[in-house]
């Protein structure tokens, strides 16, 4: 009995233990740090270490708190941040959905393949992954650029004859970020169309529907959880994204990730930076908790 | 194991000894800017190990040192954002009294100097730099007809602009440097903060920005070894090593250097201690170190930069003291203006109309 109830304390505790992992690991590197960059987004700069003034102060047993909330509302002065969140977002999307129309094919293929060779193939999709992303971003300017390999070859059999402009160009950019996470969208796609159950695929073709049909009525229905998946790790970290921009990119290229890095490093101005910073984690956490909402009532009526 | 306790315990009683500091200096210098031997015979000479860090932006220093507790002896901002920093409280005043050499600095530029930082308080000049003209001989001399270049003109033209944009006209994505630069070709004060003045600035890059390919501070040392850019305003180091890459790789392309007689913008490097370094004495030593003639002339023979060291002088290679583009002439020296610190309301306007000018926006 005493052993009974053991077990039973152990498992909800060990319940709790699994539960506790995530949350402190998200307590710890996400909570903290966006409490830390809302305290600087609040405070007002200054010329001194650390550059922004304590939002307390503590004197003569009066505890002063002062809120600085015009960083927010500076970034609606300027139009400049608003273009610089819809230019960012546009070119996660184009990217998403570039990425998304190259990995699914290549998923499809991968989870189609007899199994003994879909690890090799996996395993080349993860192959990048063992050179640093630096460096590969840093190839691609090599073969890029005016002197460089593409134009050489283009050149040499005769198809151009004046070297293009590839290298800081916006092409170049979605170049950069659709190679740099499309194995992040091929990964979740390849594990939900592997799960595919091909008696589905059978039935619909027993009932008379041809192959594109049964893909657009469905394997793609059944696969819209590794699209939104796919689609969700290439969207947003591409939001962000300030190296491949920076790297391959034009001076035209308006993201907000340089916006960013201009606020805190040339204008040295951490509150404006922290607001950026927290609006753009906004703009990115609202409607995808929105959608994950709503896909997971979908998931409970089914 | 043993031996590490022992280690450990012989590292404490050498820190427990009075005023004596562990013999460890931590430096915190720009990238691809000292000489091979510098610090093995600091070390050697001294017993103090050097942990020695590089970085390739003021901006990232100046993020480092305002968060603060960075563990560095020795950083080497430029003068400008050095004197922001002072303000700040972040360095410490320099014991010039523990400087043995310190005379042997030149007067005249510590004069220079001395305007960013009143009696040369916080910082001992590192090296001396201009911000010029580089540029592909050959392909100037194609569409330009001459291939010196001796003038702004070559980029604040737009007609000449026009005719280099096809082989790449590159620039340091530094508004402070280009405006100013811009400023002085106009025949207005480089270091104005007046809104009409960056309006004038911002009108004749306008003219010039649909002929320039990109804007970086480091990418155009590479393109212009390699001919992938034809002009650039750059670092006259940079683009001096730029110079001699592009002749080691012996594939004819000819780089040279121009300070433009319309004056150029003089900068220097400082050796400086944070406030919070844990060895300020051993940073003096390093200091003193490097005022020796023989140390500094060294460390300009392998960067080409000029140092700020009056008895260094006759010790550099001669065909480092010689380049005009490292040592400018007396008569050059008079053009050159040295960056202020900017208010923060003049950073924020004049990142922002340099961002305009970039996007369009």
């Amino acid at each position: 009995m005493r052993l009974r109830a053991l077990a039973g304390w152990l498992r909800i505790e060990g319940r709790a233990a699994v539960v506790a992992v995530p949350l402190v690991w998200l307590g710890l590197f996400f909570l903290l740090p966006f409490v830390v960059l809302a305290k600087i987004a609040v405070s007002e700069s200054v010329i001194a270490r650390p550059p922004y003034l304590p939002i307390w102060d503590w004197a003569e047993g009066v505890l002063n708190i002062s809120l600085n909330f015009g960083n927010f509302q500076f970034l609606t002065e300027d139009p400049l941040y608003l273009l610089a969140y819809l230019g960012s977002l546009k070119m996660a999307a184009v990217s998403t959905v570039i990425a998304l129309l190259i990995g699914y094919p290549m998923a499809y293929v991968i989870a189609r393949a007899p199994s003994n060779r879909r690890n090799i193939l996996l395993m080349l999709v993860v192959l990048p992954f063992w050179t640093s992303f630096l460096l590969r971003v840093y190839a691609w300017i090599g073969i890029l650029k005016g002197n460089g390999l593409l134009n050489g070859l283009l050149m040499a059999t005769g198809i151009i004859h004046e070297p293009l402009v590839i290298l800081q160009t916006d092409f170049a950019v979605y170049l950069g970020i659709v190679y740099s996470y499309l194995p992040f969208m091929i990964l979740p796609l390849y594990s939900t169309l592997v799960k595919l159950d091909e008696a589905l695929l059978e039935a619909s073709a027993d009932l008379g529907a041809r192959p594109f049909v049964t893909f657009v009525t469905v394997t793609l229905p059944l696969s819209v959880p590794g699209i939104i998946a796919g689609a969700l790790l290439v969207f947003i970290p591409a939001v962000g994204e300030f190296v491949i921009p920076a790297l391959l990119g034009g001076p035209k290229t308006l993201m907000i990730g340089s916006v960013l890095w201009n606020e805190f490093f040339s204008n040295r101005d951490w509150p404006v930076a922290s607001a950026v910073a927290i609006v753009m984690l906004v703009v990115l956490v609202l409607p995808i908790g929105l959608l994950q909402r709503t896909q997971s009532e979908k998931e409970e009526n089914a | 194991m043993r031996k590490m306790i022992a280690a450990g315990l012989a590292a404490l009683a050498s820190a427990g000894m009075a005023g004596a500091e562990e013999p460890v200096l931590n430096i915190y210098n720009w990238s691809d800017y000292i000489a091979p031997d510098t610090i093995p015979g600091f070390e050697k000479e001294t017993g103090i190990k050097v942990n020695y860090d590089v970085f390739d932006s003021n901006e990232v220093v100046e993020a480092k040192m305002l968060t603060g507790s960075t563990n560095y002896d020795i950083v080497v901002p430029s003068l400008e954002f050095m004197a922001r920093q002072a303000q700040a409280g972040v360095f410490q005043p320099i014991d010039k009294a523990a400087l043995a050499n310190y005379g042997n600095l030149d007067p005249k530029l510590m004069a220079i100097a001395a305007t960013n930082d009143e009696g040369n308080t916080y910082g001992v000049p590192y090296m001396m730099y201009t911000i010029g003209i580089g540029y592909n001989r050959d392909k100037v001399a194609e569409r330009l007809g001459s291939d010196t270049i001796d003038s702004w003109s070559a980029l604040f033209d737009p007609e000449q602009a026009a005719k280099l944009q096809g082989c790449g006209i590159a620039l340091l994505d530094s508004p402070s440097e280009i405006t100013a630069a811009a400023l002085n070709y106009l025949g207005l004060d480089p270091t104005s903060e007046k809104t009409e003045d960056l309006e004038a600035a911002m009108a004749l890059l306008a003219k010039v920005r649909p002929y320039v390919r990109y804007f970086h501070s480091s990418q155009y040392i590479n393109d212009l070894a390699n001919g992938d850019i034809c002009l650039t305003v750059g670092y006259s180091g940079d683009i001096l090593q730029a110079r001699n890459r592009a002749t080691e790789a012996g594939q004819g392309v000819r780089v040279a250097y121009a300070i433009p007689k319309e004056g150029a913008q003089v900068g220097f490097d400082m050796l400086a201690i944070p406030s919070d370094a844990p060895h300020p004495e051993n940073a003096l030593k390093f200091i003193d170190y490097f005022l020796r003639p023989e140390v500094a002339a060294a460390v300009s023979d392998h960067v080409f930069y000029a140092n700020v060291n009056a008895r260094a002088t006759p010790l550099v290679a001669a065909e480092v003291r010689e380049d005009p583009g490292i040592y400018p002439a007396p008569e050059v020296m008079d053009k050159l203006y040295t960056a202020r610190p900017h208010k923060q309301r003049y950073d924020r306007a004049l990142t922002r109309a340099w961002t305009t000018l970039k996007t369009g926006q």
